[in-house]
């Protein structure tokens, strides 16, 4: 199985890969930026605070695409036992949190001016507060364990049931909030859309995505190169044969 | 023991195995016929417990198979499990539980129709039977693992896996073992065990596990 | 099938001879749920509005008491591994240990709610509904808890663990549960609502043991 992976041929690849990905994210971001904050007009309610938006909604995007990702390379890690699946896995977690987090605040940041309050049990924001903590138990379940491998086993097992729960957590989110949420506080996210508004924000999104893309080729590479240090460290502990010859029947 | 066991093969080919990261023992080929015995010798870490973890299907091998009659074993766990018995380092006793009750439990989660007349049988090849209204805590060492060893005779089973069956047992306890495997092994049954030196079975192979050990390393991360 | 009935005798005649967690779980409920007067305030209407979510949201934390121990144990001593050697699926030996967990804390929990329920003044209309969401809900929380039970056997701090990974999966079964009660309340139907949480619970029934028979043989690797 382990002939099928082969981290020499990734670390090319990946090296080979990544300045154009940091390219292009430096590129679509710079761009998206510019439309967003300058070009794209202010929207008629909310302001100028509706620029919020060209980082909250690529945010939550990357965030599940993320979790996604993580529950998909999860998948081939259990099925085919294939070790970079688990090292790509084991790095979008924390990359996926960290956009997950990135949009909480921006929902926060939103929420201050739209809602007057920091924070509304609106049910997109709650979803992706519960997505959050789904990143933070696979993160924790992931490092709990001495035997890396066996943590992300583990892991792996988690984020496809977490993976099969998200729509079952959205949908009954979304109904505990349009129980209970008063009709008058709009829902953050896109407003009627303009499409000198769609311009920028498409930018972002793709621009937001290539950026999960080079961080994730980082962790690996770095991953990659860890397992290596370990596998010599073993090495070194255990020796190689032939160097002790007591071999006795004792166990 | 029934002795309706027809004769059968046991192998292993290729077998790599990994632990954590460690590569522990690689290319290990091993075979067993019906009355067979083998012990596995070698030194603390090649593997002795992961052999035998592998062999009874807890621990999948990185490479290799397991044939029974030429039949891969992969695809088929339960029937396997069916075959074999294991002994590892735990004793697996429910403090609470007596000894009848502890023993009656894994012979029938073996095999749903193994009754008490080997449940008793197995106690009282042991030496158990007047202690089979005695609570699990109450047991000393040896008699947990006596207790434990006396799963091997309340349910059927061809292969016996033993991690250090002998480990607490006194003489005579090594004694009753090694007639009940003597007696196993006439019916056709099969064992492999690791062990310190103090089991005699007459006419055992030897399998030497540190010349498995891997001599490269492991060429993945390499 | 035998063997089903094998594992949960073994476990339940476990709980009963080790004084048994169900007095530890229903004894932290009724505790728990008797702190939010103190709280809250004794107001009978402030009570009763926020009944069901209290009920809800202290079995939940109940119902997590005993989830480390639910594989610990076997763990610990070796029968796990005798338990997956078993000649059949270990899935099914999940659902055995996960019926037996059930008993020992998930009925208690049921029987032990509409007491609470009188406490917390709850509307009359609403006990019916709370018994039917209890039946349908605390066998979810313990197939999802075993799975997480499962996934946490030897690892560094595992119970405060178990907690983060398996209560964010309990939300829907807290906002389907609550919302059936509240809707009963109002004289509303609670019909959808109640099919729905059986409707999870018929979702987390194979895909919970499954989950939690791979983590298993995970740990015992």
């Amino acid at each position: 199985m382990h002939r099928f992976a082969n981290p020499a041929r990734f670390l090319r690849l990946a090296s080979v890969i990544q300045p154009w990905t940091a390219a292009v994210t430096l590129l679509l971001i710079g761009a998206g930026l510019y439309f967003g904050l300058l070009v794209s007009p202010a929207d008629y309610q909310q302001g100028e605070t509706v620029r919020i938006m060209y980082v909250h909604v690529p945010a939550a995007w990357v965030a599940m695409a993320a979790y996604s990702c993580m529950a998909g390379a999860s998948a081939v890690g259990l099925i085919w036992k294939h070790p970079l699946a688990d090292l790509i896995a084991k790095s979008a977690s924390p990359i996926g949190a960290s956009f997950t987090f990135l949009c909480l605040v921006t929902g926060s940041l939103w929420g201050k001016p739209m809602w007057g309050t920091w924070w509304a049990w609106d049910a997109r924001l709650t979803s992706m507060l519960i997505l959050f903590f789904l990143y933070l138990g696979h993160m924790a379940l992931l490092n709990a364990f001495d035997d890396p491998g066996r943590g992300m086993k583990a892991a792996a097992i988690l984020a496809l049931a977490g993976f099969v729960n998200v729509p079952v957590i959205k949908f009954s989110v979304d109904w505990w909030n349009t129980l209970h949420q008063p009709a008058s506080v709009t829902r953050l996210g896109m407003p009627k859309i303009d499409p000198s508004m769609l311009l920028p924000l498409l930018l972002m999104g793709v621009g937001f995505t290539m950026f999960f893309v080079t961080v994730l080729l980082l962790r690996v590479r770095l991953e990659v190169l860890a397992a290596k240090i370990r596998a010599i460290r073993l090495t070194q502990i255990h020796g190689m044969p032939g160097a002790d010859p007591s071999g006795e029947a004792l166990g | 023991m029934t002795s309706e066991q027809a004769f059968s093969t046991f192998t292993a080919e290729g077998l790599v195995c990994v632990r954590g990261e460690r590569v522990v023992f690689t290319r290990l080929d091993l075979s067993l016929a019906s009355g067979e015995a083998m012990f596995l010798l070698g030194p603390n870490g090649s593997g002795k417990s992961s052999l035998l973890r592998v062999l009874a299907g807890l621990l999948k091998p990185a490479a290799g198979r397991l044939t029974w009659n030429h039949q891969a074993l992969a695809e088929d766990r339960e029937g396997h499990a069916a075959r074999i018995h294991y002994v590892g380092h735990h004793d697996a006793i429910k403090p609470v539980l007596s000894v009848m009750e502890n023993l009656r439990f894994w012979g029938r989660l073996h095999d749903p129709l193994a009754g008490d007349a080997a449940v008793k049988a197995a106690l009282e090849r042991f030496g158990l039977w007047h202690l089979r209204q005695v609570p699990g805590k109450l047991l000393s060492a040896g008699q947990k693992r006596r207790l434990n060893l006396a799963r091997l005779l309340a349910a059927p089973a061809s292969l016996w896996l033993l991690d250090e069956p002998s480990v607490a047992l006194d003489k005579a306890s090594v004694k009753t073992l090694e007639a009940v495997i003597a007696e196993h092994r006439a019916n056709g049954g099969m064992v492999i065990l690791s062990t310190h030196a103090d089991v005699s079975l007459p006419g055992a192979t030897e399998l030497h596990l540190d010349r498995f050990t891997p001599t490269t390393p492991p060429e993945f991360w390499a | 099938m035998s063997r089903l009935s094998e594992i949960i005798r073994r476990d339940l005649r476990l709980a009963l001879r080790q004084g048994s967690d169900s007095v530890m779980v229903v004894t932290f409920f009724v505790l728990t749920v008797v702190l939010f007067p103190f709280g809250l305030g004794p107001e009978t209407n402030l009570l009763e509005r926020t009944s069901a979510g209290v009920l809800w949201v202290t079995a939940l934390l109940a119902s997590m008491l005993s989830l480390d121990r639910l594989f610990l144990a076997d763990y610990e001593d070796g029968s796990l591994e005798l338990l997956a050697l078993t000649p059949t699926a270990l899935e099914l030996l999940v659902i055995g240990k996960v019926v037996a967990h059930w008993l020992t804390t998930g009925l208690p929990l049921m029987v032990a709610a509409p007491v609470l329920a009188v406490l917390l003044h709850m509307h009359a209309d609403g006990f019916g509904t709370l018994l039917l969401t209890m039946l349908l809900g605390t066998p979810t929380l313990s197939l999802i808890g075993a799975m997480g039970a499962a996934l946490v056997l030897g690892a560094r701090r595992g119970g405060v663990l178990l907690s983060l990974l398996v209560l964010p999966l309990y939300v829907p079964v807290l906002i389907l549960g609550v919302g059936a009660i509240d809707a009963a309340v109002q004289g509303l139907p609670a019909d959808g609502l109640l099919l729905m949480l059986g409707g999870f619970l018929l979702g987390a029934l194979p895909l919970a043991p499954w989950a939690a028979a791979a983590a298993l043989r995970q740990a015992l690797e």
